[in-house]
């Protein structure tokens, strides 16, 4: 009997450890809330969603982070632009028409792609994209929201184009046989029959991008030039929200105003990327594709 | 009609296999970059020397080093987290509401941005734990970072041992522990450390979470406990590329610094794809 009760209690202590995840995101709502709330002492919910000036050094300071999300969801737009359809075409050779041995070194590409830290494609971004968009167009500066777009659309491209190569390949064979059976193209068979049968899947993927790009910190620190100002091109600079925390968060007295303000806006940023994981995970549960005709 | 069909097809392809090759080429242009401008920096003084003349002159040694730090604490709070964890959700979890919300945790924590890592950090480890900026609260931020790639990699990992190897074992009247832990959990061992390879260099790219949590922009000293401050490879790109006294000047520290960064967690994760590869070929089941 002491062995069955060992048993049971090994298992709840395994238990125990499967719920740190759901702690540790509990203790990441608290702590922003906890540092967060408190700005709206200062500050109403509605002035400091919508309130287009954010001076917080200011005297007095203004908290309005309209502009921060308007540049968050700017950047996040034109990345996704770029990405999906490299991400997905991607995803559709190394799935469908890629011999094998290309396949796989393609896969470890992308890995190694994934793999380039952030802080790194942020530094090719200023020293090579910059200068190279600063002579093409004429620009007062290259550190701006095409720059910015186009490096996190590359960091982008692995989540996008892996998730869509699984959901690919689990469309089941008897799909593609079906096709070929009735005379269709490859080409045919990919666009009718395989990728509509697998676009729950790759629109998670996209979704999970989307998520990457507009939570991305050091690319939109570094490339995105800074300016929270509504833009007027896409050759105008930005400050998407994480770049604003990041970058204040270093110089702000402890509790004090600003410091509030920067986790209250970590509280947005938060909700905004969460809304994203949630409507991927209904998509992926809610439209999977489950077997085929034929067991 | 049928060769128009086939015209369509082709220029599909061929639209397909551009993608493919501007993303090849995109990452070959960016490592052959970094590697043409940082291969001259690179030298035995770079690597083993600190810096020197507020950072315009020397090495990185103190960077490498903290980053070797922040990496190690990191997978020590990551790895045996998230393999409990994964032997949970494969070995003991039923199939439940529980483990559904456990599942959409991992994923939602799979989610959260960097820089929110990091004020959960600074918020958490730094001030109500009073740990201060210090390896400890990076390590803890990276680790918990790290946690639903490792509980990913390891439960594939552990997926992937046959059903057959379990039964065989309980019915020779083993307990369902022993089992786990004696003929489940070895033979799930190279693909949870391959998983694991990868959350290492997730762990030692990342900047925005230890920024506010352990990054120091320079020390003169090396860390002599946990409770000190270090300085990391990304936060010394960072620094030197936009905050730094002099950017023009440092730029060859620069790329120096970034070629060993990329270095290291390149190389990091080719040794994953390797030990894979080599896996998957001689795969005795």
């Amino acid at each position: 009997m002491t062995r069955h009760i060992k048993e049971i209690i090994i298992k709840y202590v395994f238990f125990s450890f499967a719920l740190v995840s759901i702690v540790v995101l509990g203790m990441i709502v608290f702590s922003l809330f906890r540092e967060g709330v408190p700005i709206f002492k200062v500050v109403s919910l509605k002035d400091f969603l919508f309130g287009t000036e954010w001076y917080p050094t200011f005297d007095p300071p203004l908290f309005g982070i309209f502009t921060l999300i308007v540049g968050s969801l700017i950047v996040t737009i034109f990345a996704t632009l770029l990405a999906v359809p490299l991400g997905v075409m991607t995803a559709i050779y190394i799935s469908e028409i890629a011999p094998r041995a290309i396949k796989e070194i393609l896969k470890s590409i992308i890995e190694m792609l994934a793999g380039l830290p952030s802080v790194v494609l942020g530094f090719f971004g200023m020293v090579v994209v910059a200068p190279w968009l600063q002579n093409t167009f004429d620009l007062p500066t290259g550190l701006n929201i095409v720059n910015a777009s186009m490096i996190l659309a590359l960091m982008a491209v692995p989540t996008i184009s892996s998730i869509s190569e699984d959901a690919l390949y689990a469309v089941p064979h008897e799909f593609k046989e079906a096709s070929y059976a009735l005379g269709a193209t490859r080409f045919e068979t990919i666009a009718k029959v395989i990728v509509p049968a697998a676009l729950s899947g790759i629109t998670t993927a996209v979704m999970l991008g989307m998520a990457r790009a507009i939570g991305e910190t050091m690319v939109v620190l570094m490339v995105a030039g800074g300016a929270a100002a509504i833009p007027e091109s896409i050759f105008d600079s930005v400050r998407p929200m994480p770049a604003s925390i990041a970058a204040e968060m270093g110089e702000t007295p402890y509790r004090s105003a600003h410091y509030h303000a920067l986790f209250a806006t970590g509280m947005v940023l938060f909700f905004l990327t969460l809304a994203f994981n949630l409507i991927a995970d209904y998509v992926s549960h809610k439209f999977k594709q489950t077997g085929s005709a034929t067991p | 009609m049928m060769r128009w069909r086939y015209l369509k097809q082709s220029a599909f392809f061929a639209l397909v296999r551009a993608s493919a090759l501007i993303i090849t080429l995109t990452l070959g242009g960016i490592i052959l970059y970094i590697l043409m401008h940082g291969y001259s920096v690179i030298s035995w003084e770079f690597i083993t020397k600190p810096p020197t003349d507020s950072m315009t002159q020397g090495g990185i040694m103190p960077a490498i080093l903290g980053t070797i730090y922040l990496t190690l604490g990191a997978i020590a709070i990551g790895l045996p987290l998230g393999v409990a964890s994964a032997i949970y959700l494969t070995e003991y979890a039923i199939q439940g509401r529980m483990i559904r919300l456990i599942r959409v945790g991992i994923n939602c924590l799979a989610g959260v941005p960097s820089v929110v890592f990091g004020l959960f950090g600074l918020a958490f480890f730094v001030i109500i734990f009073k740990f201060g900026s210090s390896i400890l609260a990076g390590s803890l931020t990276l680790g918990f970072l790290i946690l639903p790639t490792i509980i990913g990699a390891s439960e594939e990992a552990l997926k992937s041992v046959p059903q057959t190897f379990r039964e065989a074992s309980l019915a020779l009247g083993v307990s369902k522990w022993q089992t786990t832990y004696r003929i489940v959990l070895p033979n799930a061992l190279p693909g949870i450390l391959t998983g694991s390879i990868l959350g290492i260099g997730r762990a030692a790219g990342e900047t925005a979470p230890i920024m506010f949590t352990a990054a120091a922009f320079f020390t003169s000293k090396l860390p002599s406990s946990i409770f000190d401050e270090v300085m990391a490879l990304p936060y010394h790109i960072y620094v030197l590329a936009t905050a730094g006294t002099n950017i023009e000047a440092t730029r060859p520290i620069q790329y120096g610094t970034v070629l060993v960064l990329v270095a290291v967690v390149l190389g990091i994760n080719l040794v994953a794809i390797l030990i894979r590869g080599y896996m998957r070929r001689n795969k005795r089941w």
